[in-house]
């Protein structure tokens, strides 16, 4: 009995984890819909959405029966299987990467002895990451290029033209964006000298800099750049730009399986948000906090995570604040703007890094000290 | 395929083409950005235009012939349902056509305050075109900052007309009634608040490089193509062709004002553009100078035959109420004859050609809209350009379907 237990134990706690990850990044996704709408209200001079809850507060899940009780449409033409797949080849290519948001410190204060069972042995630390990857930032890159082909699918299996034209669209976006997005990357792995997100963190708290965006600003720009085009949102939403394509690749989705869609948008929006914040913003750690709370305690992990979600909402707040300012792009620019300006740039960035790494290590100074988790 | 299909797509025949390289694609009439119910047959290559072939007609109402069945009076409230943008500049071709006819002299007063009106609905009218034009190109919020601003105008209508989209202003010899109380006020705090906002709009959209890339450079159409296809309005001085009716046949009194004809050389979107931002400041100016100029006075023409009486006549003198009921019940005489009036409206020329057979109902009345002239230059601008400038170029000729129909 106590072996089953003691077997059981960390799968249990690794499904409450996930599951509490998973709840916080779905709150967090459905009340960016409701604060896009409403800072777009105010941005426009209107006052968004009022009438459900207090301040409107329960429109997204007003917004989620709605969707769910809808009729759900199939074209009769269509490709079935592809149709039904690609939105959720979509979400899923959206979630998978919460498995490596560092969310916060690991807590290392705490005693797990009085656990019974002894089910608190050998465990001393808590880390607030579900999974420690050591290619976390390959992984997540990979993963969310997956999303684009629920993008890609959707548009062809729809049978109709203007989806067509979306799918197209997002794919021929995605080649434009992808390598300067890595490229923007590699300065900061090249700092840190991991892949691992929750290393890259803990290099840049020893950074005499302490976030990358100091030495890293021009892949920092590059960065977030390509991540306005890697969630197609304005000034790069051309996949869906609703007045030239309807509606894009989802034109002809609707009920549960467009909500998919929508979802996707924004989690992979969350995603990036992440990736900026922890690439370039030292993720969860606040400078000078150590000098208040002893690193590894319940509160210093609190204000760590509440630190982590604030700067991901700056960021959240900064793509509806876009999206109420700029108009699209075309096509052709978004193309030739990603392969002759981004992409140089970005790699112009990685050789600045390489040769002041280069002259950092022959003028005989300190390398970042490495960080194992 | 059936023989409907076969005529619709007669002009381009979808058999004919390859079908690995071209696509036909069918953009309205329920399409976001179409500006209403206007279809285009486009043809594609990837994403570039080969063809575009405009398909009008899902809105017609056919009130061209209905102007033949209803007294010449009653003829004004049509002319609002046209281009429902700019009913006063509507009004204003129609009565003045029918003015021209009858030989009618409109007292100054009038004459002052239907330039202000025309010119607070062609702002109007700018202002809805701005805004669905930042929509088109995927900038959100200038349309509501644009819609604010003709939320105003539209008040300042709905006070001295009593409506806001039809208001149905100007009558037969002058105007509905005189302006109500306080106008005069309203309209310079209007004034006074204009800039700003134009200032803040130039700031969000003209000075936005992004919007600079994609209006530059696109949708050309040469001095030369534009004379032979007979675009007016800001799409022909866009391409560098100084023709502004205002300046160059003035009517009710535009040659009094000071103001510039905006003209702009690049012959693109970006230079029709810039003509309709240049041109509300105009209107800004003539507005200020007619508010100066508006002195007490008769609003109606000395016409009693034609002239619906005041109501304070009619319930004082036997022959007002006499002449206000021949002209209800019967509608007035116009003499025979034919006549061709022109305005500048806010799209162009719209022009009213009128018939008179001398009874109480115009025989023909035919309108010049100058959306459906400057939509049939769609086809050369949009030719080599991709799907998002066709969006654009859409935008840029500012068409109303109303209009086009008709």
């Amino acid at each position: 009995m106590e072996q089953v237990i003691k077997t059981v134990f960390p799968i249990v706690v690794l499904f409450a984890g996930a599951t509490v990850a998973f709840g916080a990044v779905m709150g967090v996704v459905a009340y960016t819909v409701l604060a896009e709408r409403k800072v777009l209200g105010w941005l426009q001079g209107r006052i968004g959405p009022n009438r459900v809850g207090p301040w409107g507060v329960l429109q997204p899940f007003a917004d989620l029966f709605k969707f769910i009780f809808k009729e759900d449409i199939a074209p009769d033409k269509s490709t079935k299987f592809v149709y039904y797949l690609a939105p959720i080849v979509a979400v899923t290519a959206a979630l998978i990467p919460m498995v490596v948001y560092p969310f916060g410190p690991p807590i290392i204060s705490v005693d797990w002895s009085f656990l019974p069972f002894g089910l608190g042995e050998g465990i001393s630390r808590l880390p607030l990451v579900l999974a420690q990857i050591d290619v976390g930032v390959l992984f997540v890159l990979g993963v969310t290029s997956v999303g684009v082909y629920g993008i890609a699918l959707a548009g062809w299996s729809s049978n109709s033209k203007y989806s067509l034209m979306g799918g197209l669209r997002s794919s021929a976006q995605m080649i434009s964006y992808e390598l300067a997005m890595g490229a923007s990357v590699l300065g900061v792995v090249m700092l840190s000298g991991s892949l691992n997100l929750s290393d890259i963190i803990c290099a840049q708290i020893y950074s005499p800099y302490k976030w990358f965006i100091i030495p890293q600003f021009i892949g920092f720009l590059v960065f977030l750049i390509s991540a306005f085009a890697e969630t197609n949102r304005v000034p790069f939403d051309l996949p869906e730009a609703e007045t030239e394509l309807v509606a894009g690749f989802h034109t002809e989705y609707s009920a549960l399986k467009f909500a998919l869609f929508f979802m996707a948008e924004y989690v992979n929006m969350f995603t990036v948000s992440v990736m900026c914040v922890t690439l370039f913003l030292g993720g969860w750690y606040v400078p000078g906090l150590s000098h208040i709370f002893q690193f590894g305690t319940i509160p210093y992990a609190l204000i760590s995570v509440g630190a982590f979600f604030l700067k991901i909402f700056l960021f959240l707040f900064l793509y509806i604040w876009i999206r109420g300012t700029l108009p699209r792009f075309r096509f052709d620019q978004l193309m030739s703007f990603g392969w002759k300006f981004l992409l140089p740039v970005a790699i112009a960035n990685v050789i600045l890094t390489i040769v002041a790494i280069w002259a950092w290590n022959v003028m005989g100074w300190s390398q970042a000290v490495p960080c194992s988790n | 395929m059936s023989v409907a299909t076969e005529n619709l797509t007669g002009q381009v025949d979808i058999l004919d083409q390859p079908l690995e390289s071209q696509m036909t694609i069918s953009m309205g009439p329920q399409h976001p950005s179409t500006h209403g119910v206007l279809r285009l047959e486009l043809v594609l290559d990837g994403e570039l235009v080969v063809k575009t072939v405009p398909d009008i007609g899902y809105l017609h109402t056919g009130m061209e012939k209905l102007f033949e069945y209803k007294k010449y009076q009653q003829g004004i409230v049509i002319t609002d349902r046209m281009d429902y943008l700019n009913p006063l500049g509507n009004n204003l071709a129609y009565v003045m056509a029918a003015e021209k006819l009858l030989q009618l002299e409109i007292p100054e007063r009038a004459q002052v305050i239907r330039v202000m009106m025309c010119e607070l609905q062609r702002i109007a009218s700018h202002m809805v075109w701005l805004g669905t034009h930042c929509l088109d190109i995927g900038a959100m919020s200038a349309f509501f900052y644009c819609f604010r601003q003709r939320e105003k105008i539209l008040n300042l209508i709905e006070a001295v007309s009593g409506g806001r989209l039809t208001p149905s202003y100007f009558r037969i010899g002058g105007l509905m009634m005189d302006l109500p109380a306080g106008f005069e006020r309203r309209v310079k705090q209007f004034l006074d608040d204009f800039p700003a906002a134009l200032e803040e709009l130039t700031t969000l959209v003209s000075d936005n490089t992004l919007w600079q890339s994609r209006t530059k450079g696109i949708g050309i159409i040469s001095p030369e193509d534009a004379i032979d296809w007979g675009l007016t309005g800001p799409c022909l001085r866009g391409s560098g062709i100084d023709l502004d009716l205002r300046r160059h046949n003035p009517y009710s009194g535009y040659e009094t004002y000071d103001f510039e004809v905006c003209v702009e050389l690049d012959c693109d979107v970006w230079a029709r553009f810039r003509v309709r931002m240049r041109e509300m400041f105009e209107s800004y100016k003539i507005i200020r100078q007619t508010v100066d100029r508006l002195k007490p006075g008769p609003t109606k023409a000395d016409a009693p035959k034609v002239v619906l009486p005041d109501r304070d006549d009619m319930r004082k003198h036997m022959d007002s109420l006499i002449h206000h009921f021949l002209i209800v019940a019967e509608g007035f005489n116009v003499p025979p004859g034919e006549v061709y009036h022109a305005i500048e409206a806010s799209k162009g020329e719209l022009g009213v050609y009128m018939k008179s057979n001398g009874g109480p109902k115009p025989e023909r009345v035919h309108f010049r809209g100058p959306s459906f002239v400057n939509l049939a230059a769609l086809p050369v601008m949009a030719e080599g350009e991709m799907v998002a400038d066709v969006v654009a170029i859409i935008g840029s000729l500012d068409i109303v379907l109303g209009e086009i129909d008709r």
